[in-house]
């Protein structure tokens, strides 16, 4: 398509993307960025945590569990990092500001808390309930109340993945780049 | 009733704070509340308390581990809940006056001391050996940071670290001998052991244990300095925690326990000799004293001493005399701590050598000291006369070669103790030629009402004695007496003229000439000190167990890599190795491969693994360990684990990313120069297989050693569907074993906070609503500091 002449777009910007649809943020050295693993990821990135909360709750009944989703939802932001989130921990999720130590202790509270919740009720520590009931459209329900501990493991997996990206990932970088920028100032004294 | 008084102590200790942030008084003034209403229920009870089983009350803990709180208030609780309750409302409110209004200090101490106050009520009404130890450990807690105060002084650190090292080490060892003896018992009821004593060796070990316990917390030679150290804290905590209550716990655990083992000369022995040794220590110390509070901390070590003796014997008439000098001292001794708070609020110092005059100008101060004293010193009509008389007349009666040699210690014990009574009166009210008379300022009388009511206690308890008796007494009734006589004696002032009184006369006369020549006893006591004291021998204890961990983890803290991997497998193969070697099992039924997918996934696995030992480059071994693991995620899926094979691929996954991360800071080759030693090679290559064979080998073994597997199983896959999981793995995981989840999710926790520290702890900067606190780290004066 030819640009008409009130916006002329400079012939260096064509191949720049038209719409602001790839991963927002700004990306470490231009010249790592790769377009097609940006495009993968920004389609992967949500069916996959999609399918991460589908083993979240499918765990009760098949293979998965808040152990299997928080990783399969890590590796979603892996992969988001790897195609050039932004180097700073809180980021790395885009729009989640979120530090993983937050998300890691949320996990651990929720699992704690629900450990706790049925002493509050007379029963054991850790004992669970169930809970039926019929919705329309969807049948018969039945909720675990040890479906809040898998939710407790499943974020405070993500929480870690997340700290693994701050730290391994985006604090190598920073080392990495101070290194190489201490090594220039000491070249051009 | 008794529970709920321990626990609204601890319930008041939480809120003070916050009142203290309006006025420091008033919190002292609320929190000399529980006390007092402590002391006032306890004297109300007295009767049921003193007659038969006591006043009891149990509140389950934790039932299936068979832990229970058990209290119960008996005679020995009562005599201990008036010198706790009773001195703890009189120097709660002396505190509201001693601490200034705007005092940083004061709300910390008020919650504190408060807190102290229901641990130790605690710790004297518990009927069961765990409850007491719980108590026991709350109150060494107290007073390390009550002694610590804000830590901004190097001195209070000091010494709270050294009373909490010493008396949490005699209170660790204690538990241990709780354990024997609640074990040989079968009951952790002190009242149930005490009535049916085990015996064995076991026990034997326990009651060492257990005294260790107790002579560290009552501060016994050779763990008496922290005592005087413990100093540091301010005068009315020192007076509470530090002469009143807290270091009688240990005297309080041997009258408890006594009744059981006094018998054996295991449990009296040490005690009678350390007992004795620690009272001529301390009153000799004292005397060489000049700081009055240190003096008066000596003082408390020697009557420590002197009631640990009276105690451990386990007769008829020392227990009576034990319980009326566990009085006598707390009222006399509370006085003296608080007079020197108050002498130190208006003359602004304690020493000896700048004090005179003072006598002149605060006349009422130096009267109600005076009948203190006196009452140290074993002067009639005082409490501690009618104590005294009563030991002396214990050992007497005794009539054996250890009666007539405590007696013997007892009365050159009593001389020290008169002469530095004496010593604390010249001390701080006499005229003292060629120092200047000080003039004090005006003592509010906040700082001298409660001083006055625990020194005119000391002298009506001791005019109405024979009322008081049957309170006293009751301790010692419990316990044999050898003799009709020693059976019919009661506390009293006027026995007849007999032995004792002779013998308080000499320790009086004795002492008094002692005083008269302070001059010279003075420059003994500095000349005998001798280098190789016992808080010499703490420091070298301290400083010997810090050089051996710097000698340790130098030696295991290499810096090398390989070094730890070879000490954890060296590790593994010397405790599980032999242990899978000694009680060795090869499964009946191991058949070498199941299903034909198992061989072309199994030759994938182990050529991956060799292929990773040739492997040069950094980046070929983390693929190649990849390769291994989701070799390994296959055969999980052939042998029908679909749930562990899809957390070992996206494990795997992960691990391999991560490795990837960091691979990029590191050099692409694993060496890079040159080759390692053959001879090295070697060694490594030896210690791994090895290692791994036996990893290897464990797990068909252990896999053959099962004992009742399937009935567990089936009971789990039987239970799933009822914990709301059609997925077994599920069900166990959340449900079944749920608590080793919460476990490894924490240790997961654990593990990030640490890796991302490593990583991020030398460049942490805070960001808090995009403002940017630098953390300093790398900056020139960083660097300075840390290269010194």
């Amino acid at each position: 398509m030819t640009p008409t002449p009130e916006a002329r777009v400079p012939w260096d910007r064509w191949d720049a993307p038209a719409e602001d649809w790839m991963l927002s943020g700004d990306c470490l050295v231009g010249t790592e960025r790769t377009l097609l693993l940006e495009l993968a990821a920004r389609i992967l990135f949500p069916t996959v945590l999609v399918f991460s909360l589908y083993l979240l709750l499918v765990g009760h009944y098949g293979p998965g569990g808040g152990f299997s989703g928080g990783l399969v939802a890590g590796l979603a932001f892996v992969l988001r990092h790897i195609a050039g989130g932004r180097s700073e921990g809180p980021e790395i999720g885009a729009r989640i500001k979120v530090r993983p130590p937050v998300l890691v202790g949320l996990g651990l509270g929720v699992a704690v808390v629900t450990a706790l919740v049925p002493a509050a009720f007379g029963s054991p520590v850790l004992s669970s309930a169930k809970f039926a009931f019929d919705v329309p459209l969807l049948g018969h329900i039945e909720i675990v109340t040890s479906l809040a501990l898998d939710i407790g493991v499943y974020l405070l997996i993500i929480g870690v993945v997340l700290d693994l990206l701050r730290s391994l990932g985006s604090g190598i970088e920073r080392d990495a780049r101070e290194a190489a920028a201490a090594e220039n100032a000491g070249e051009a004294t | 009733m008794l529970l709920t008084l321990v626990v609204a102590h601890l319930a008041l200790a939480c809120a003070l704070p916050a009142v203290a942030a309006r006025s420091t008084r008033a919190a002292f003034g609320l929190a000399a509340v529980p006390p007092a209403v402590t002391l006032g229920w306890a004297l109300a009870m007295a009767p049921q308390a003193l007659g038969g089983q006591g006043v009891t009350q149990s509140i389950a803990w934790a039932p299936a581990l068979h832990l229970h709180f058990h209290v119960r208030l008996d005679a020995l609780a009562l005599v201990m809940i008036v010198l706790v309750s009773g001195l703890g409302a009189v120097i709660l409110a002396y505190s509201a006056f001693y601490f200034g209004r705007r005092s940083a200090d004061a709300a910390r101490t008020s919650a504190l001391l408060v807190f102290f106050a229901g641990a130790m009520l605690g710790l004297v009404v518990a009927d069961d050996l765990l409850t007491l130890y719980v108590f026991w450990e709350l109150t060494s807690i107290a007073s390390f940071l009550l002694v610590g105060q804000s830590g901004l002084h190097r001195a209070n650190r000091r010494a709270a670290v050294q009373a909490l090292l010493v008396t949490v080490f005699g209170g660790l060892s204690m538990l241990l001998g709780f354990v024997l003896v609640g074990e040989s018992a079968g009951t952790y009821r002190i009242s149930e052991i005490v009535a049916a004593p085990p015996t064995g060796g076991a026990v034997t070990a326990g009651i060492v244990l257990i005294l260790l316990g107790a002579l560290t917390k009552s501060a016994q030679a050779p763990f008496h300095p922290w005592l005087p150290a413990a100093m540091a804290a301010p005068t009315p905590v020192s007076g509470y925690l530090h002469a009143a209550s807290m270091v009688k716990a240990g005297v309080f655990l041997v009258a408890r326990l006594s009744p059981a083992f006094a018998s054996s000369a295991e449990w009296w022995l040490p005690l009678v000799v350390l007992g004795l040794t620690t009272m001529l220590i301390g009153g000799w110390r004292a005397l060489g004293a000049t700081d009055l509070k240190r003096l008066l901390a000596f003082g408390t070590v020697s009557q420590l001493g002197f009631l640990m003796v009276l105690f451990a014997v386990g007769g008829r008439l020392a227990a009576v005399a034990g319980a009326a000098l566990l009085l006598a001292h707390g009222l006399f001794k509370a006085t003296l701590f608080l007079v020197v708070g108050t002498v130190d609020k208006v003359t602004g110092t304690r020493e000896c050598g700048s004090l005179s005059g003072l006598g002149r100008a605060m006349p009422g101060l130096a009267a109600a000291s005076v009948l203190a004293a006196a009452s140290m010193a074993g002067i009639p009509p005082l409490l501690g006369f009618i104590a005294k008389e009563a030991a002396f007349e214990a050992f007497q009666l005794e009539g054996d070669a250890r009666g007539w040699i405590v007696l013997a210690g007892l009365v050159v014990g009593s001389i020290l103790t008169v002469a530095y009574s004496a010593r604390f009166l010249w001390g701080a009210f006499a005229t003292k030629p060629g120092v200047d008379v000080v003039a004090p300022k005006k003592a509010s009388p906040g700082l001298v009402v409660p001083l006055w009511i625990t020194s005119l206690a000391g002298l009506v308890l001791g005019l109405i004695a024979p009322l008081v008796a049957p309170l006293i007494e009751a301790y010692g009734n419990g316990l044999p007496s050898r003799d009709a006589e020693e059976a019919g004696y009661h506390l009293a002032l006027w026995h007849g003229w007999n032995l004792a009184l002779a013998l308080s006369g000499v320790a009086l006369l004795g002492g008094l000439l002692l005083h008269a020549g302070r001059r010279q006893v003075e420059a003994l006591t500095r000349a005998l000190h001798h280098p190789v004291s016992a808080q010499r021998g703490y420091e070298l204890v301290v400083s010997g167990i810090e050089r051996v961990a710097v000698l340790v983890t130098g030696r295991l803290q290499a810096g090398s890599l390989p070094f730890y991997l070879a000490a954890v497998l060296l590790m593994v193969l010397a405790l599980p190795g032999v242990g899978l070697v000694a009680g060795w099992a090869w499964p009946a039924d191991a058949p070498v491969v199941h299903q034909w997918m198992q061989i072309p996934l199994g030759i994938v696995v182990v050529v991956a693994a060799l292929a990773l030992v040739r492997a040069h480059r950094r980046f070929t071994a983390v693929l190649l360990v990849g390769a291994v693991g989701y070799g390994i995620g296959g055969l999980f899926i052939v042998d029908g684990a679909p749930d562990l094979a899809l957390a070992q691929f996206l494990v795997e996954t992960l691990a391999v990313v991560a490795f990837v991360f960091v691979l990029r800071r590191l050099p692409a080759h694993f060496t890079e120069r040159r080759r390692p030693r053959r001879s090295v090679q070697i060694r490594k290559g030896i210690l791994a297989s090895v290692a791994g064979i036996t990893v290897a080998v464990f797990g068909l073994v252990l896999s053959g050693a099962r004992t009742a597997p399937t009935t567990a199983s089936d009971e789990f896959v039987r239970l799933a569907p009822e914990a709301g999981a059609t997925n077994v793995i599920s069900a166990i995981l959340v449900d079944f074993r749920a608590l080793d989840t919460v476990g490894e999710i924490t240790v997961l926790l654990v593990a990030a906070a640490g890796t991302a520290s490593l990583v991020l702890a030398t460049r942490y900067d805070r960001r808090r609503k995009s403002r940017v606190t630098r953390s300093g780290s790398g900056t020139p004066d960083h660097e300075k500091e840390v290269l010194g």
